[in-house]
Formats: C-alpha cells, structure tokens, sequence
C-alpha cells in the first residue's frame, strides 16, 4: 500500500517551505492560540464575553457561518464543469477549489460550535444516542448537509490524490457518481441555511422567498472571486500551471453572479422601500438607522458601494482580463459581499426585537479574538491541503513504490504536462 | 432516540443479558461510562492521597450521571424520578439549599389560558417582581420574563411603546400592555429546536429540559413575542432568595448556556394555584385559568369580551388574550 509514505509526504510538504511560508503558519498559529484563549473565557464565564444579548441573540459568528457556508457552496462553480463538462481549463483549478471548500466548512462547523451556549451537549444532536429534530428543524437538515458535504469533499478530492500518488488514473467510475451528488449538495447546504432563517415569521428581515437564491447568487460571487485570488497566488509563487482560461471563465461567473446580486438587493431595497409596512423596519434601521441607532449604516453602505463599484469595474472586459484589475476588484467583492451577507443580513434581523424594541450589538474583544481564530484555522487547514495537493498534482512527489522506465522511483525537476501512463505501481507484498 | 425504544437489544447482546434487561445505546454507554466513574470512586477511597472528600466525589458521580442523562421528554417515570432525586442532592452538596423538585404532570382535561385586561394593568409592574421571585430569575443579569409596554393612548403600536419606563405609574394619556410566553398552540419555537428540547406539554405549557438545550438559540430567533431569556452567564440568585419549590421543567435552577422561559409557573398551576403573576397583579388586570373548562372566569372572558391577541397573522395560535372593560 501507498497509505505510509502518501502520508509521510504530505506532512513533509506541509511542514517544509521557505521563511516567508513558516512565518505565514506562525501568524495564522498565534492567531489560533490567541483564539483559543478568548475562547477558553467563553468556556469558563459563558457567552456573556461577547456582546450578544437576549435582543441580539445571534452576533458575529452565525455571520460568519452565513457568510462561509456560501464560500463552501461555490466550489462547485468549478467542480461543475471540470469533472462533469470535462472542461479542462478548469481541471488544474478544481482541487485547490476543493480545497477552499474544506476549509470553509471547517469554518462554518467552528463558527457553529463556538455560538452554542452548552458545547458539551452537543452530543444530543447524534441521532441514536441524543435526538435530532428532523425533518422538522431546519437547524438539524443543517447539521446534516454540512456534514455530510464536508465528507464528500475530503473524500472525492483525497480519493484523486491518493490515485496519482500512487500512480494510477483514478477512476471515473469510483468518483464521479459521487462528483455529481457533491453538485445538488453544493445547492442544498445553502439553500437549507437560507430557509434556516426565512422560515421565520418572526424575522420579517429574513421571512422573505428573496433569501434562498439571493444567498447562491451572492455565494456564487464571493466563492469565486476568492479562488480567483487563491489561484493568483499559486500562479505567482508556484510552478503549478493554471490556464489562462481559467481566470477568464472563473471572472465571467463571478461577474455574472455579482450582477444577479445585485438586481436581488435592488428587488428587496424595492420591496421594503417603497411601500414601507411594520415589515421593512429592520431594513430601515441598516440603511437609515433609527433615531440614533445607526451602528449598521456606514457598514452597510460601504458594503454596497463594494459591490456596485467591484461589479461595475468587472462588466468592463479589458478590466476584467488585466489582473491587475481584476485581483483588486475580485478582493473588493469578497469583503463587500462578507459584510452585506454576514452582519448586513444576520445582525439587523434582530433590531428592533419582535416586540420593537432597539438594542444594538457590538462585538467584544473575546468575541473578536474567537472569529479571528476561528478564521485563521481555516486559513491554516487551506494552506495545508494546497501545499499537500501542489506537488502531489505537479508529479513531484510520487509513491517510492513506483516503478518506472526511468528507476524505480520518479523524481521530476520542473512541471510537465506528461501524463502518468509511464509510471505502474509495483505490487510490494 | 426515545427511551421507550429500549426493547431494541444491544448489538453485543452481552451488556443488556448481564444486567437482565434490554439496554438501548445511551443506556448502555451510561452503564460503562457511570461503572468507569463508580470503579474509579471506590479506587479512591482506598487511596487517602487523593485528597478529595466523600462530598466532592458525590458530587463528581452525580454531575456525571446528569451529563450523560437523557431527554426528560422521553424518561420513563423511574429516571424521571432519579433525576429529581440526583438534582435534589446537587442542590444540597453545591449550594448548600434544600430544595423540592416536583415532575407534576399535565392534568388531564385542562389547557390554560390567560387574558389581560388593559383596561386595569395601571403599570405597577408587581407581576415581574413576583414573576422574578417566583422563577429563580437569574438576580445579577435582572432577567424579566414579563414586560410592561407603556403606550400613548389611541394606538395599539409596540415600535413606539417603551418598556424601560422608569416614573410615577399609571402616566397620563398612557395605558399599559404586558406580555410574556403567550404558550403558542402551535409554538415556532418548539419546531425549530434542533434537538428536541423544547416542547408543549398536553395542558399547552411549553417546556424547556434546561439540561438537553445546546443553547443553539435558534427558539429565540424563532420566538415572535421574545419570550424566550439566555443565560448569558452563570445565573445568580441570592440562597435566602431562592424559592425552594421548584419544577424540574419550570424554576429550577438554571445554567450557563441554556434558554429559559416562562411556564405559566408550572410548579404552581398544575397544582391547581394561580401564577405567580396574576396573584400578585394589585388592580386584576390578570385573568388565568382552564380553557377547558365551561365555567372558569377565562372562558368567561373570551365569550363575553371583546378580545385580541398579538401578531395573530402569524398563526401560532397564542393562549393569551387581551381585552378592555
């Protein structure tokens, strides 16, 4: 078996790497620890560290959760086409794409965890042992799409990994039946935690049909736009090839998504504001304020003119083609889209409370150093599947027990586009 | 997984033959797990290093039952009534307080209702003061079951109502509108809890197990009327303060990280009392009793009174009216 030494590698490449690699993992580490610490206060002192209320019962992490359970979803943008249209532009970008899904659903569990007041009783969501309200809790269908996606995706990606580790085509037939169920499971993992919020009557901000495809449109930006980044960087700093057509394709859904994003938040500014009702008093508050409750307003509108200007500047062609446009413009959208999704949709749905009454929320510092934490574990988890995945990908690492018509084992000084037909696995015991 | 479940046998077989009864899994891991602590236990007696006193250990054995205990929904009467009894103990090893746990159930024929009258609440606030005492309500976070919109008069609005009066009652040109769990007939909150522990009881009290709660607060999200509290942080009530006559499923003490809410003072109304609430209320603004029941002064209400409920396009069918004289 290859299973050692596919190990052994991984954690060679993970561990090894120049200074400016080792003091990004030292960062993101101190940032985790420092994380940990907040967090080990929320343990001892409960969740009165953070600046949630019995009125602002949901803060900065279920934002968050929001905000990355799309990031997890947009994967697919890639995985689509490269496994199931076989279009090969896509082929190189599609694990580290997989990649940013991992690590965004790491996230969204984390976030989730941290936002239980009773962590240690988690285990009553386990059916068999505790008791899981579904199908009528929204929350449990949660619980069970990310989960089960974080599944496929560790295990599709890992299966294709390990096959040209050891030197073998993988087999169509062993993962793309489950390629395709990944796909409808993208949609559902974001869809189920839209409804998670519009299925509350109680929550006029959030009870609205708008959310669920308002929720894929703007994941479809902001997940893109992130790997666009991602690949970017790999490009400059690696030999891995990614194809220009990647970029120009991977722009084009982001832009197309972006604008889709933004003709739904016109519909709803529309719905709320021109025939303002009880309904529209949470949108009142985030894009006006109430009286002095204004905390939202320069948060909100900032985020809005992200997205306007970063969508505008991408239906530009040249602009969109010049990556020296493009990087920026797809860095404004993350952060636009991470603010109108994150504390622009969860926060105001709870100001004012059912019964009208005006609390706002500000995040502490505990609460601040758990989500910083909590990101740079993912940045972390990122970092690591990408390095494990890059050479691994470039044929540079390869299983020792690997025969080949060049010795025995395969050991390449620069990226080729060769194929692994020249290499056969030796039968060892 | 319900424990009346339990006739399904243990996979191995050998766990549920040796102790003579079907075990489900929890049950089965509950046995080890409290076996593990019990072996551990009488280690320690034999060891005077430990430096731990019989009491610390009760306490230890005990908390860890209680962690590994199920949904009071689905005991059976037996671990109703051990649990009770191990809450009790803590009680008394912990903090040092004697205390009464009842598991009252629902009497059967009765479904209660409460109406307000507006006409009468003149805003003295006697209700949230008796609620607090009543409830065990944590002291240090001032947590409120009850609250007392003041409104202008001529306009039923809670966006322009305040809640945080602090003056001489009743004000001029105001009356005065009190809400709390209205007990839903079909609550938004029970349905969205992820792991079944909130529910109505069949005399329409919806129920929290504060032990089972993940504290998720997904029901506070979910809750129209905000009647549901957190604890935020380890809740606080002075001994000499706490009401010993509690329920598991109502005022008994609460921890950090769980949702709590009122229960029409469950340990009260089922022994056929009133809530604490409607009798300390001064002018009778508070009306309660059994919707079941033809000649009860609710019923009264409702047919002879003009009444109203909050957010009734919602559809969660509250069991708390509000009229006028």
């Amino acid at each position: 078996m290859h299973l050692g030494p596919f190990l052994r590698t991984a954690l060679d490449s993970a561990t090894s790497g120049g200074r400016r690699y080792h003091l990004w993992m030292g960062g993101l580490t101190v940032l985790i620890v420092a994380g940990a610490y907040a967090y080990s206060l929320q343990l001892r002192f409960g969740l009165g560290v953070t600046g949630m209320s019995d009125h602002v019962s949901w803060g900065l992490y279920i934002s968050n959760f929001t905000f990355l359970v799309g990031m997890a979803a947009a994967a697919m943008m890639l995985v689509l086409p490269a496994y199931i249209l076989e279009d090969v532009d896509f082929g190189r970008a599609v694990l580290m794409a997989e990649a940013v899904a991992v690590a965004a659903l790491i996230m969204s569990l984390l976030f989730v965890v941290v936002d239980l007041g009773n962590p240690f009783g988690s285990w009553h969501l386990i059916p068999g042992l505790g008791y899981l309200n579904w199908p009528r809790s929204l929350l449990s269908w949660d619980v069970i799409v990310l989960n089960g996606y974080l599944a496929l995706n560790l295990a599709i990606p890992l299966y294709i990994l390990y096959s040209r580790f050891a030197g073998r085509p993988p087999a169509k037939t062993k993962y793309l039946p489950w390629m395709y169920i990944s796909v409808m499971w993208a949609v559902s993992i974001h869809l189920v935690t839209a409804f998670l919020l519009a299925g509350l009557p109680a929550r006029p901000f959030w009870n609205t049909a708008l959310l669920g495809p308002r929720f894929l449109a703007s994941a479809f930006t902001a997940g893109p736009a992130f790997v666009i980044l991602l690949l970017y960087f790999i490009r400059q700093t690696t030999r891995y090839p990614i194809a220009d057509g990647a970029f120009a394709k991977l722009a084009l859904i982001t832009t197309v998504a972006a604008q889709i994003n933004l003709v739904m938040l016109i519909s709803e500014l529309f719905y709320k504001f021109y025939w303002p009702t009880e309904h529209s008093i949470n949108a009142v508050y985030l894009f006006a304020g109430l009286g002095d409750h204004r905390a939202l307003v320069p948060w909100i509108w900032v985020a809005v003119a992200l997205n306007v200007g970063a969508t505008g500047a991408l239906m530009i062609h040249p602009v969109r083609r010049n990556p020296n446009w493009l990087m920026p413009a797809c860095a404004l959208l993350f952060v636009g889209i991470w603010i109108e999704k994150g504390i622009g949709l969860v926060i105001p749905g709870f100001i004012p409370s059912p019964l009208g009454e005006i609390v706002e929320y500000t995040p502490t510092w505990a609460e601040l150093a758990v989500t910083a934490g909590v990101w740079a574990t993912g940045l972390f988890v990122l970092t690591v599947l990408v390095k494990v995945a890059l050479p691994i990908e470039l044929g540079e690492v390869r299983s020792p027990y690997l025969e080949t018509p060049h010795g025995p084992r395969i050991v390449r000084p620069r990226a080729t586009r060769r194929r692994y037909e020249d290499v056969r696995p030796v039968r060892t015991r | 997984m319900s424990d009346d479940h339990t006739s399904e046998p243990s996979p191995s077989g050998d766990t549920g033959s040796l102790l003579q009864k079907p075990v489900d899994r929890r049950g089965a891991l509950g046995m080890m797990l409290a076996g593990a602590v019990a072996g551990s236990q009488a280690l320690g007696a034999c060891s005077p290093l430990s430096g731990e006193t019989p009491e610390e250990r009760e306490v230890k054995v005990l908390a860890w039952r209680e962690y590994i205990k199920g949904n009071y929904r689905f005991m059976t009467e037996e671990e109703r009534a051990e649990t009770i009894a191990r809450l009790e103990r803590l009680a008394k090893l912990r903090g040092g307080v004697d205390v009464a746990i009842q598991g009252t159930e629902a009497q059967p024929g009765v479904v209660f209702g409460y109406a307000f009258n507006i006409s009468k609440c003149k805003g003295f606030r006697r209700c949230v003061e008796a609620c607090i005492n009543e409830n065990n309500l944590d002291r240090r976070a001032a947590t409120q079951y009850i609250r007392i919109f003041e409104m202008q008069d001529g306009e039923v609005n809670l966006d322009e109502a305040d809640a945080t009066f602090q003056h001489e009652v009743p004000a001029e040109g105001h009356f005065y509108l009190g809400t709390q769990c209205f007990q839903c007939a079909d609550p938004p909150c029970v349905r969205v809890c992820p792991v079944g522990a909130t529910w109505q009881e069949p005399d329409g009290i919806t129920v929290i197990d504060y032990d089972w709660c993940i504290g998720c607060r997904y029901c506070m999200a979910a809750c129209p009327y905000w009647a549901r509290r957190f604890n935020w942080s380890e809740p606080e009530v002075p001994a000499r303060d706490l009401n010993p006559n509690q329920h598991y499923l109502g005022n008994r003490a609460r921890k950090t990280g769980v949702v709590e809410k009122c229960t029409f003072c469950i340990h009260r109304t089922r022994q056929g009392r009133l809530p604490a609430c409607a009798e300390a209320c001064p002018t009778g603004a508070r009306v309660f009793g059994n919707l079941l029941d033809p000649d009860s002064e609710i019923r009264w209400v409702l047919a002879n009174k003009r009444v109203f409920r909050l957010k009734e396009d919602l559809k969660t069918e509250p069991r708390f009216w509000y009229f006028t004289d």
